[in-house]
């Protein structure tokens, strides 16, 4: 049995705590095996990862907080992470730290454990990449670094599984009889003394102060709270610190050099240098994977293949799903032929909303394949270190790079991937800019209009031009986005970019397998919901208010039209158009018309923009419909161009020119008519507010720049 | 006279040692945590191709960085 503290009758929770790269995720895999959630602490875009892990018979909760370098917290997910450890915000807090220590950087990993020991918890370690650490030809002495530290120290090798059964059973011990791990660090005695000396003051007074928190008061800055003490208490600490720091205020600096004068000291006297090795196999491969020309000619190769591999490998899986997603809906409508409203919303509205969720998975699941695998081998942070300088100036970092690339396949599965940036600040300039990409649901829309209005007037080579030029007006208008983001928009300070490139290894198949599990069922769940509820939503603005008399009437009018007229449109697709013409998303699309004239579009292209809110290649079926078409046309379709060519407006000049399809593509281009990124938003950033905002700010954006061009036309031609 | 210098003069295969900590900023705090105190020799190891960010081995591991966000730090070179 564990002994249960008072406060607590429910789940013991142990957390996994530790340096970035120390092999925390590998060891929440191997004690937690598929049981794990991934989710957000409340209110917040860090991540929480927990699970559960069965110790003889106890369900005991595993936190795997994000990787840490100091207590003393710099960005916003870091105060989140040290949070959890020391005040047991966002849920409980922890009943035992495992400390994740990776021998082969004992110095760095040794400083965070002595700030960690001051937080006062049951703590033991888990010691990981002694396999590394023998590879240099080092030994560690497990039982003299366990005699420095105060506690229980295991080593594991996560993914041989070793030492993972002792680590279990450390655990189970470590709850029923809990250790508080003390080291002293050996402060200089100009520190100890100014210490005691305020102690003995506060003693005076007749309280008893915390000689951490003491300490913390006398080097920090600002300084923390001592508490409530009588004001000459802190004239003796206020005198104290000024005879430590004098004018230099170098209070960190003290303290930082403090515990890494006992890291070393630990360190020296726990690992044993065997034998010298020269340079390792990481070594070599990294003289050729970060050369300057052989670098970067290998990064553009591996960038491509991933790029390739979300933007054409996952077509055959897109369209298969597309294919069976046809077919269930042919069925249901032969099916619920009787009811029509039933009929068309399970068709158009359920099956339809469904298949726009599934249809994501492929691109999401090969993308995290590649993203595991690149961290598995331990390229990602390559990558990022090359590409740091390209995206920094503007006020990313390199790790930004793969969602950028990725969002031009399409941007859920880019905004997911930002997740590689531990840095609050960043990441969300990423999530907000990643739509901006050319996306390939842009495609259809550039195809249409360019095969309508640019090749016939301007010739091949100059379609091409423009097809090319399109996918840079987003990138173009991300750089000064992300600067005003960074400049004026988002608050707290961004981490300095600081990377370890870790050693090259064989990526564990286990884990990549889980990454992309966890991410596609992730995805599905929350994304999934929100963008399958819009759908239904969407649908309901298309279909209603539908009514027999409407209909009987838009078929009289069909009878009583010109023979010419007729002859260009079938009965039915007439009655569609005057459907689509008379809902709710219809008279919204005629309503707004005036705001949408200056750009150039009348009340149907801009339907046609509105009903594309849940993706921007709906655009076309829309534009079918609403040019009497039907919905079965696609981007190349000679009906719809001849459409666009001959619609008017209602003065008789011609509804389309280039410079207005030109201001529609750009249109597309900025806008975020897409509820899939704004659900994936939602998901990644925890709340509405982002997603708002990302849509109102490319709305904006797309608006501007649509009337600018085609007030350019009017006055250019 | 002054010997010592900033991040920005550093080449590959240069080794130096932190000479001075100019302030307590954030960023420079937390080179401090990450074992660039006072003293502490270290040696560049990568310089990107692009010519920024650097890697230094310094206390027995890697530690990619940014010449600009490490100018609260002064070297000296270590012959």
């Amino acid at each position: 049995m564990f002994s249960v503290p008072e406060s607590q009758t429910t789940t013991p929770v142990v957390a996994l705590v530790g340096n970035p790269n120390a092999g925390k995720s590998s060891l929440f895999n191997s004690l937690t095996g598929s049981h794990q959630k991934i989710g957000n602490y409340p209110g917040v875009t860090v991540e929480k990862v927990s699970g559960f892990l069965d110790l003889e018979g106890v369900r005991v909760e595993c936190v795997d907080i994000p990787g840490l370098y100091s207590m003393r917290a710099v960005s916003a997910d870091e105060s989140v992470a040290t949070a959890v450890i020391e005040a047991g915000e966002f849920g409980q807090r922890p009943d035992l730290l495992v400390y994740v220590m990776d021998a082969a950087n004992l110095e760095r990993n040794l400083f965070f454990f002595s700030q960690l020991c001051e937080a006062g918890l049951p703590m033991i370690v888990a010691v990981t990449m002694t396999d590394m650490l023998e590879k240099e030809g080092k030994k560690l002495d497990v039982a003299r670094l366990a005699g420095h530290l105060g506690t229980v120290v295991v080593p594991v090798v996560a993914f041989k599984g070793f030492g993972v059964a002792q680590l279990r059973s450390a655990i189970a011990s470590a709850l029923r009889s809990p250790v508080v791990p003390s080291v002293d660090v050996g402060f200089p005695e100009i520190v100890t003394n100014a210490v005691g000396a305020v102690r003995e003051a506060a003693l005076v007074e007749g309280s008893e102060l915390d000689p951490v928190l003491v300490r913390c008061a006398l080097l920090d800055d600002p300084p923390p709270s001592v508490g409530p003490v009588p004001p000459s208490v802190l004239v003796v600490l206020e005198e104290q610190r000024r005879h430590i720091l004098g004018r230099s205020a170098q209070g960190k600096t003290i303290d930082a050099q403090a515990r890494y004068a006992w890291a070393a000291g630990v360190s020296k006297d726990s690992v044993e240098v065997v034998k010298a090795v020269g340079k390792s196999p990481s070594d070599k491969i990294d003289r050729l994977l970060t050369h300057r020309v052989f670098g970067l000619v290998f990064f553009l190769a591996v960038m491509y293949l991933v790029f390739q591999s979300i933007y054409t490998f996952a077509g055959p899986l897109m369209d298969l799903i597309d294919g069976g997603f046809g077919a269930m809906k042919d069925w249901a409508s032969a099916m619920l032929s009787g009811t029509p409203v039933l009929q068309s919303l399970v068709v158009d509205g359920i099956i339809t909303g469904i298949g726009a969720v599934v249809i994501f998975l492929p691109q999401i699941c090969i993308l995290f394949f590649f993203i595991a695998l690149l961290e598995g081998t331990g390229y990602l942070a390559r990558a990022a270190f090359l590409m740091d300088k390209l995206l920094g100036w503007c006020g990313l970092n390199g790790r930004a790079f793969i969602p950028l690339l990725s969002s031009f396949a399409c941007a859920v599965p880019g905004i997911m991937a930002a997740r590689v940036m531990p840095d609050a600040k960043s990441r969300l300039a990423t999530i907000l800019v990643a739509p901006l990409m050319s996306c390939s649901a842009r495609l259809p829309v550039y195809v249409l209009l360019i095969g309508a209005f640019i090749e016939p007037q301007y010739g091949a080579a100059w379609a091409g031009v423009a097809l090319f030029a399109m996918h840079f007006v987003g990138l173009a208008v991300a750089i000064p986005v992300v600067f005003v983001l960074n400049r004026g928009v988002l608050k707290g300070r961004a981490l300095p970019f600081t990377l370890e490139l870790p050693r090259y290894q064989m990526p564990r198949w286990k884990d990549v397998g889980l990454s992309v599990y966890s991410r596609g069922r992730m995805f599905l769940q929350t994304a999934g919901t929100i963008i399958f509820a819009m759908s239904i939503v969407i649908w309901a603005l298309l279909f209603f208010p539908r009514s027999d008399e409407a209909r009987a009437r838009y078929l009289s009018t069909y009878e009583s039209l010109p023979q010419e007229q007729r002859q260009m449109f079938t009965q039915e697709n007439y009655v569609a158009q005057q459907q689509l013409r008379d809902s709710y998303l219809g008279r919204f699309g005629q309503a707004v018309e005036p705001a949408f004239v200056p750009a150039g579009f009348d009340w149907r292209l801009t339907t046609g923009i509105l009903a594309a809110f849940p993706a921007r290649e709906v655009v076309i079926p829309a534009l079918g419909i609403i040019f009497s078409l039907g919905g079965d046309v696609d981007e190349e379709s000679g009906d719809l161009r001849d459409a666009l060519h001959r619609a008017k407006w209602p003065d008789g000049r011609p509804l389309m020119n280039p410079w207005n399809a030109v201001s529609m593509m750009v249109f597309f281009a900025l806008c975020c008519q897409c509820m899939a990124t704004l659900a994936t938003i939602k998901r990644e950033t925890n709340g509405w507010k982002w997603p708002i905002v990302a849509f109102t700010y490319m709305t904006a954006l797309a608006y501007v720049f649509a009337v600018a061009i085609n007030w350019l036309g009017g006055v250019v031609s | 006279m002054d010997a010592t210098f900033g991040f920005e003069k550093l080449k590959k295969g240069m080794k130096a040692r932190v000479a001075a900590v100019l302030n307590q900023d954030p960023d420079t705090v937390r080179l401090m945590e990450l074992g660039l105190t006072p003293g502490t020799e270290f040696t560049v190891t990568k310089i990107a191709p692009l010519g920024d960010p650097i890697e230094i081995n310094v206390r027995g591991f890697r530690l990619c960085l940014r010449r600009r966000e490490s100018d609260g730090l002064r070297l000296e070179l270590v012959k």
